[in-house]
This record gives C-alpha cells, structure tokens and sequence, in this order.
C-alpha cells in the first residue's frame, strides 16, 4: 500500500515534469516580485525552460513506470513529450512580438503555458485513469484561462466561456466513461484493466464506460461531432493563443487516445475501431466542405485542423503498430505545419491591426513576397502534394488503413483531401491573382525565424527529417504493441 | 421489521426528496438555496449511515460550508427576475414531463437488470478494510501511494487561482491603497492642525 518512491534517485522517470513544475512556480514568484515591463523576459525563461526539458527528454530518458502505476516513460511517452514541448516552446515565441496588441504582456501568460505543458506531459505519461484525468483538467483549465485573456475583448471572452462550458460538459462524459470502466474492470490502471477484460467476456458496461471516455478525448482532439467549440474559439481567442491550441493540446489528447485504446482496450479492438472510424470519416467529410464557405483565416484553419485530426485518426483506425507510427508521424508534421502558418497569420498586419480576412490577403504575393510564398508551401503541404511534408503524413496514415483493409475508409479520406484542396487553392489565388488592396506592417524578426525553420522543414522533410522522424516513430509504437 | 438504521433511512431519503422538490419549486431564490442545504445536510446523514463519515463531513464543510454559502451571496447580489425567468414554465411543462417519464422508465429498466459482478468487490486495488475507519484509510495512501495524483490535483487548483486572478485583478491607477509605513510614520503635527474658534463666529 505504500509509495514506491524510495529515492530521489527513484523519481528519475519522471524529472521532466518536476523540471517543468518547479520552473513554473519559480516563474511565478520572479514575475510577481518584478515590473510588469518584464513579462517577455519571463516568456524567454520559460522558452528556455521548456529546451532545458526537451534536452532530459531526448538526452536522458529514464524509463519506467512510478507512482504506484499512475505515471508512465516509454518511447511513445519520449516521443510525444518532444512534440507537445516543442508546439508549446514555438507557441511562446510566436507570442513575443505582438504580446501588447493581444493582451498578453502579462508574466501569468508564460506561466499558464508551462502549466498546460505540465498538464499534456501527464496526459502523455498517464497510465492510470485518474491520473489522465487530473493531466486532462490541469491542461484544459489553463486553456480556459489562456482564450479568454484578452479580457477586454467580447469575443475573447465568449470564447473562453464556451470552451470551458462545453470543456467541463466533456470532462464530466469522461469521468463518467472512467467510473464505469473501473466499476466493470475493478480497476484503474490502464494495463490492468487490459487483464479484466482478457479474463471476462467483454460487458455491455465496459462497453458503455468506453464510448463516454472516447467521447471525452474526442472533445479535446475536436473530432466531429465533438467539434462544435472549435472555430469560434479558434476565432475568438487571442491569435498566439490560438497558435498554441491548434498545435500542442491536440497532440497531448491524440496520445492518450492512443495510449488508452490500445493498452486498456487491446481485446475488444473491433469495438473502438467502429468509432475511431466514424470519428475519422465524419471529421475528415465535415471540415473539408464546412471550411469552402470560411471567410475569416481563423475559422479556415480551425476547420483545417478538424480535418487533420480526421486523417490522423485514419492511422488508429488500423488499430496496428504501422497505423500508430503514422499517427506519431502525422502528429509531428502536424504541430511543425500548424506552427508555421500561425507564424505567417501573425506576420499579417497593417497598420490598422490584424489581418484576419481571406480576401484580405488579396496580392500579398507583390507586397510581401516571402510571407506569401511561405503562405502557399504550407497551403500544399497541408493538401498534401509531394514532395512536402503534408504528403508523407498521409501516405503513412492511409498505408495502414490499406494494410488493415480499410479501404473504403482510405478512399473516402483520399476524396477529403481532394475536396480540401480547393479551399487551401483559393488562399493561394487570392494572394498571387488578385489585386493588392492593403499596405502590410514589417515582419518581426522572430516571426521570420519561425517561418524559416518550418518552411525548410516542410519543403526537405523527404531528404533531411523524414528518416530519423519515421524512425522515432517506429520505435515510440513499437514500446506500445 | 422496522430497525433503527433503516428507520433513518428514509427520515433522512424522503427528507433530501422533498426538499430537492422544494429547490425548484420554491418562489424566492433564496429559499431555494436554503432548500439545497437541507438537502446536502440529509445527504451527509446517508453518507453516514452507509458508513462513510469522511464524505459525510466533507459533505457538510465543503458544500454546506462553502458552496451554498456563496451562492446565496450570488443570489442575493445578482438581481434576477426569476418571475420573468419562470413565466414559459407551463408552456414547458408537457414536454418536460415526457421526457422526465422516459428518462425514469429508461432507470427503471436498467436498475430492474442491474447485477454487480461479485468477483469486483473482491478483485478491486485495494480491499475495503472494514476493520478501519476510513478516515485513517485516506490518511495512509493520500501521502504515499497518491503523492502523485495529490500533487496534480494541487497543480490543477494553483491554475484556478491564477485564473481567477488573471481575469478579475484590475489595478487601477487612482485606487487609494493602505501604506503601513507612511501610516506610522505620521506624526501628531503633521496630521491634526489646532485652531482656537471664537464663539458665535465660523471659521
């Protein structure tokens, strides 16, 4: 009944997150005890911070499960942390330069983000149905508070009212999905559970218990129909906000979907396939035609992100080792895509303010030419046209639904991505085609930076990335079969 | 038979049911919430009888304690017309009862073929040890085999407070705000002037 904490030495699984736990406190106190003019320096600590933990994760893995089987280091946990540090690192400093406009030259900002990494670190590692939902609550809680930041805004804030009404609404499906799964199983540890269900016949209760928990991932991954919230919280939401919703929470919640269904739900894989498959299809169908009528660029890309899930669900829906390698692959793609094309909406200003309408964009090829390229490579990656990075995650996601025999699920996410296009195409005309109609504001130099390293990794994924990428991930769902 | 514990029961069940009636249908808002704390206070009698005494006073202390404190300082500030509020209620009603009838019939089915396994009791993490109060049961895992799930959950509410404070501290210039040193520092001729009044005249 005891810990089996008997070391300091003992918790060494676990240091990322400690690292990320004290920092944030200590970031708190500095930022408390300073001027308020300071609260960029505190975002460039806790960008440093956030690198620090990045380098024990890569460098130092100390694998193994601690807490009594509540927290979990394995290669897919390795993997993934990389990524949600990474989204949340990059959200930071793509907030640096337009921090006053958006409200969120305040020290608490940095501060909530390291808190939401905490929180999606613990999802990541979560191997106990009570510790994935503490990790769920402590990210989603900080995302409340981070979308309805600009408090002076109406929109800001009716965003944060409808993400955290309808946040607790799917929080409360969870929970109930944990208590019928532990009151069926005996048992709250996922790898446990596993064992219930191998020994009984599978119960109509742990079925039920299942479809509310995927219900409750599904809200925060937004699949259809559990996207609803999506684009006015993405269009509400301070824009650097914004950025790192689309990018670091997604891949934390896709984790544990994995993680969960394939750990705790292993023998009754036809069950969850169905709705992984329905998730996928309805997600995938939705965005590509919801998003041809999206006049604002934060609604396109909200429904752009709904559509992604879609296809990254494609890879799980295979329910193997090869579909979990693309999920891990088109999540990696996904965050460095997602990243890049904030960084150019945020590079989108006039005097006046925020660029935030499609037409808006009208010759920014003539005005802003490198804005506008870096525009139009992630507008066909996120098609998916070889050979940018776009392309690769499909192909690995759609080449395990093929091997699972899934094909009318590929060819349907094949049409998506066909239809999608058109909508990706159209920014791209309206910036090259039409005629220039506003004087655009200077770049700042970060956002340049960003744009840089996520263009060269989207246009060479093939010859630089894409091997060591694909490795990883080979091995990061290799830890999970 | 009618024993004791089973005699209260249903004091404390019919008790919570009636008032829980009673929070909705009550005209005045704050009745409603008085209603609700009755309503946890039998509550918590349920909780003890069932043998679980934590809950049962954390029942009392957070809920009625905290919670129905604070929502009669909402209601009392907040002021709602709950008249204009109710005024659609019967158009309402038919609707509403065939949907609370469907739901009851629907729990009355499930609970009519509901059978707990019995190796669950047996196979759960940790046994219930009914030699122990359960007090002291939380006592010994809250610290060492829930450290973990401890610690999150105090990460979860240092994020609420900062949320709280991010969205409603406003420091606004012109406040007038308590200085302790500048206060004791003050001397008697600094802070009262002594001026002599003639009779019959003002200053």
């Amino acid at each position: 009944m005891n810990s089996d904490i008997t070391s300091f030495a003992s918790l060494a699984p676990a240091f990322p997150e400690m690292l990320v736990a004290a920092g944030a406190i200590v970031l708190l106190l500095f930022g408390i005890f300073t001027k308020k003019e300071r609260a960029n320096g505190v975002a460039m600590a806790a960008v440093v911070l956030l690198v620090a933990t990045a380098g024990i994760v890569i460098f130092h893995p100390a694998q193994g499960v601690i807490f009594n089987g509540g927290f979990i280091a394995d290669e897919f946990a390795r993997f993934m942390k990389v990524l949600v540090i990474g989204g949340a690192a990059f959200a930071l400093i793509l907030s640096l330069p337009s921090s006053r406009q958006h409200q969120l030259d305040k020290f608490e900002y940095s501060v909530l983000v390291l808190l939401a990494t905490l929180g999606m670190m613990m999802m990541v590692s979560a191997n106990d149905l009570m510790s994935l939902y503490l990790g769920l609550e402590l990210q989603s809680l900080a995302a409340y508070v981070l979308a309805a930041m600009k408090r002076d805004s109406a929109r800001a804030t009716e965003a944060g009212l409808k993400y955290f009404v309808l946040g607790a609404l799917s929080s409360g499906m969870l929970l109930y999905g944990a208590s019928l799964i532990y009151g069926f199983t005996g048992h709250t540890q996922l790898d446990l559970i596993v064992d219930q269900i191998v020994m009984g016949e599978r119960s109509i209760g742990l079925i039920f218990g299942m479809v509310f928990l995927l219900a409750g991932i599904a809200f925060k991954i937004s699949a259809v129909p559990f996207h609803m919230w999506t684009p006015d919280v993405y269009e509400g939401a301070p824009t650097p906000v914004t950025a790192f919703l689309a990018s670091a929470p997604k891949v934390a919640a896709m984790a544990l979907l994995v993680r969960v269904v394939t750990v705790s739900f292993a023998p009754i894989t036809s069950d969850w396939q169905q709705i992984v498959i329905f998730l996928s299809i309805a997600s995938m169908v939705l965005a590509a035609f919801a998003a041809i009528g999206q006049k604002s660029l934060k609604r396109l890309v909200a429904y752009s992100s709904i559509g992604h899930v879609g296809f990254a669900l494609v890879g799980l829906s295979s329910g193997t080792a090869v579909g979990v390698e693309g999920v891990a692959i088109y999540m990696a793609i996904y965050v460095t895509m997602t990243i890049g094309l904030f960084a150019c909406i945020l590079a989108l200003r006039t005097q006046n303010g925020a660029v935030e309408d499609i037409a808006e964009l009208a010759g920014l090829a003539q005005r802003r030419p490198f804005v506008a390229a870096m525009i139009a490579v992630l507008m066909f990656s996120l098609i998916g046209l070889p050979p940018l990075a776009g392309f690769f995650a499909k192909w690995h996601v759609f080449l395990a639904a093929i091997e699972a025999r899934l094909f009318v699920l590929a060819v349907i996410g094949v049409l998506a991505s066909a239809i999608s296009a058109f909508y990706y195409l159209r920014i791209v005309k309206t910036m090259y085609f039409d005629e220039p109609v506003l004087e655009y504001a200077a770049v700042p130099r970060e956002l340049t930076a960003v744009m840089g390293v996520t263009g060269f990794l989207v246009i060479t994924y093939f010859v630089t990335v894409g091997g060591p990428l694909a490795a990883a991930a080979r091995v990061a769902s290799g830890s999970l079969f | 038979m009618m024993t004791l514990p089973l005699f209260f029961f249903y004091l404390f069940s019919i008790i919570a049911v009636a008032s829980a009636l009673m929070v909705i249908v009550a005209r005045n808002p704050v009745h409603s919430v008085l209603y609700l704390i009755v309503v946890f206070v039998n509550s918590a009698g349920l909780f003890m009888l069932a043998g679980a005494e934590f809950l049962a006073l954390i029942l009392i202390v957070v809920y009625v304690g905290a919670v129905a404190v604070l929502f009669l300082f909402v209601v009392m500030m907040l002021e709602v017309d709950f008249g204009q509020m109710r005024r659609g209620i019967l158009q309402y009603m038919p609707i509403g009862v065939v949907i609370g009838a469907i739901l009851l019939l629907e729990l009355l089915l499930v609970a009519g073929s509901f059978v707990i396994t019995p190796e669950v009791m047996s196979s759960s993490v940790i046994p219930i040890d009914n030699t122990m109060e359960n007090t002291r049961a939380i006592g010994l895992v809250l610290y060492t085999r829930y450290v973990y799930l401890f610690q999150a959950a105090g990460a979860v509410l240092l994020v609420a407070m900062i949320g709280a404070i991010v969205l409603t501290l406003r420091h606004k210039p012109n406040i007038k705000r308590q200085d302790v040193v500048r206060q004791t520092s003050r001397k008697r001729h600094e802070a009262v002037e002594i001026k002599s009044v003639k009779s019959g005249e003002g200053l």
